[in-house]
């Protein structure tokens, strides 16, 4: 599989001239290879953002380097680095630049300079792929913020991007929001085979990735498979994060004395086994 | 301090061609001492609501009581700084709304503006920095050298600096982590108890509703449409499904545990810590039984 982006002994301080205060990244190094989908977890203040801004060239490291399609991410390249990843950030409201949904899909590709017909073409295929093709005149402003984050994520994947960057998008969303958020970038996936990567808090999203890179300081604490992190158990809830609802509660019924084989990662699981555990006799 | 809502209405950009109607004839009320949950779809005016809580917002047809004060459309009301004391709102992304040169000076700036003493601000900062968490180092450094939850705390410590009655929040813990989200909802649950406040929090969050709130306040489309304890809100899954709302996920997990084993448990659970207890005490009683 090709690679698509990597980050090599990346090392980066906002304030390299005291040495006192922690690097924000410290000597971090991961890929993420195409059609792969990558969480990265962690507390505020773990280096998560930085990582973001050190990928689409916002910032530099001081040591190591960024690779976008195995080029050095540098100051001439980076227009063309850039246009291989599409950014979804936090805030929906901050993002809306057109008067209508389908303007504002349309505004990065008048930016690029992709003629008119081509552009009509993709700002409708974008909104189709992310099912809000009934919207293309609607103010963006009225719309609720799960179908906002969907035409932030249509914006960016009009310029087809390499890598589509989830920047906490769906930390601000009511719980149906989220889920309509989520289940556009599977749909997506299972689709187009869209490489993502996703910057998160929220355990839940996480376990939906193949790969989830663990940030601890301004470190890489761990990476491994929703199911390797998840075995890490306490040391999440100790470095800020928190359990899978079904991790939480089989921990919960284990310690008040009812019986099950083990701990779960989904529901499902945890059904089965307290059923198995207890009813079925 | 009551606060009673009374066949509210507000339109925004009033007599305009943009007029839009966010708010039809809401009527509840808020005793004083109860921590209140307002819940509803996006859209569904709970936004609009709080600034009413108080009166940045006048309705534009209605009465709105706070305590001994009344604002009533149409009608000019007095002496609404008072008001404003008494009822502090921690908005959304309160963090930024900070702007003084140092975390000190930013908490001391709201009650020395109500005619606090700086003495008194002072000191005020000093208690309410190590309430919020904070070590008290942070005092005198610039609040834009803080971490994002850090500048979350301090500005937080500025609304509490006014000692108000009431406490109204909006989304007080988007953005944050699973760690920083727990710790903030546990302060302001202890501060209610300890002061005796009127907590007021206006969340997406079901489960930070059922855990802390006495009351839920349901809103759909501009108006009050259910209200009542969380027991009793979130037994009922369809009602909410109307109003375009999900009951916990605890609480939906008990149901499928329940049709699976075809018993019911002896509450509905709010919390993951309620459902274990309930679970272990059902399987003592089958074992007590056979």
């Amino acid at each position: 599989m090709p690679e698509i982006l990597s980050l090599n002994n990346v090392t980066f301080s906002y304030t390299p001239e005291n040495q006192e205060l922690r690097n924000a990244v410290e000597n971090v190094s991961f890929a993420v290879q195409e059609g792969e989908w990558i969480a990265i977890v962690g507390h505020n203040g773990s280096g998560k953002s930085t990582i973001a801004k050190l990928m689409n060239g916002l910032l530099f490291p001081q040591q190591g380097d960024v690779r976008i399609l195995r080029e050095v991410l540098n100051e001439d390249n980076l227009w063309e680095c850039r246009s291989q990843m599409g950014m979804v950030f936090q805030n929906p409201d901050n993002q809306f630049v057109g008067a209508t949904v389908q303007d504002d899909v349309a505004f990065a590709l008048e930016n690029n300079g992709i003629p008119f017909e081509e552009m009509v073409k993709r700002v409708h295929a974008a909104l189709e792929q992310v099912k809000m093709s009934n919207f293309v005149d609607h103010e963006p402003h009225h719309l609720s913020g799960g179908q906002k984050q969907r035409v932030a994520i249509a914006g960016a994947l009009a310029l087809k991007p390499k890598l589509l960057i989830l920047d906490e998008a769906t930390s601000m969303l009511d719980p149906q929001g989220r889920v309509e958020v989520l289940q556009t970038v599977q749909t997506l996936r299972a689709e187009t085979g869209l490489t993502v990567l996703s910057i998160t808090h929220d355990l839940e999203e996480a376990m939906l990735a193949d790969r989830i890179l663990f940030m601890n300081d301004g470190k890489k604490f761990a990476e491994g498979s929703p199911a390797e992190i998840f075995s890490l158990g306490d040391k999440l809830t100790e470095l800020g994060l928190d359990l899978p609802f079904a991790m939480k509660l089989s921990k919960l019924l284990q310690k008040e004395g009812v019986p099950l084989m083990g701990q779960h990662m989904t529901e499902e699981e945890l059904v089965n086994d307290l059923w198995t555990s207890n009813f079925n006799k | 301090m009551d606060i009673k809502l009374q066949q509210v209405s507000y339109a925004y950009s009033q007599g305009t061609p943009f007029e839009k109607r966010a708010l039809f004839d809401v009527n509840f009320e808020i005793p004083s001492h109860t921590y209140q949950a307002i819940i509803g779809h996006t859209g569904s005016g709970k936004s609009t609501i709080l600034q009413h809580f108080n009166a940045l917002l006048k309705p534009t047809t209605g009465i709105v009581q706070l305590g001994d004060r009344t604002v009533e459309a149409g009608k000019k009301a007095k002496d609404l700084k008072a008001v404003r004391q008494r009822v502090g709102i921690v908005f959304q992304f309160p963090e930024h709304q900070l702007f003084e040169e140092t975390v000190l000076k930013d908490i001391m700036f709201g009650p020395m503006n109500f005619g606090v003493s700086a003495t008194e601000a002072e000191a005020r900062a000093r208690e309410l920095v190590r309430l919020v968490g904070l070590p008290e180092n942070v005092l005198e450094k610039s609040p834009f050298d803080l971490s994002g939850g850090q500048m979350r705390r301090v500005a937080i410590a500025g609304v509490l600096a006014m000692e108000p009655e009431v406490i109204v929040l909006d989304e007080p813990t988007a953005g944050l982590d699973p760690r920083g989200q727990k710790e903030i909802m546990e302060m302001f649950y202890t501060l209610h108890q300890e002061r005796n406040l009127t907590t007021i929090l206006v969340t997406h969050s079901m489960e930070d509703a059922a855990r802390y709130a006495d009351n839920l306040i349901i809103m759909h489309e501009g108006k009050n449409v259910l209200s009542g304890t969380p027991r009793e809100i979130f037994k009922d899954i369809e009602t909410l499904k109307q109003f375009r709302l999900e009951p916990p996920r605890i609480v939906r997990f008990q149901q499928k545990v329940e049709k699976m084993i075809n018993t019911s448990l002896a509450k509905v659970c709010l919390t993951e810590e309620e459902l274990a207890i309930e679970m272990a005490r059902l399987l003592r009683e089958e074992r007590a039984e056979s």
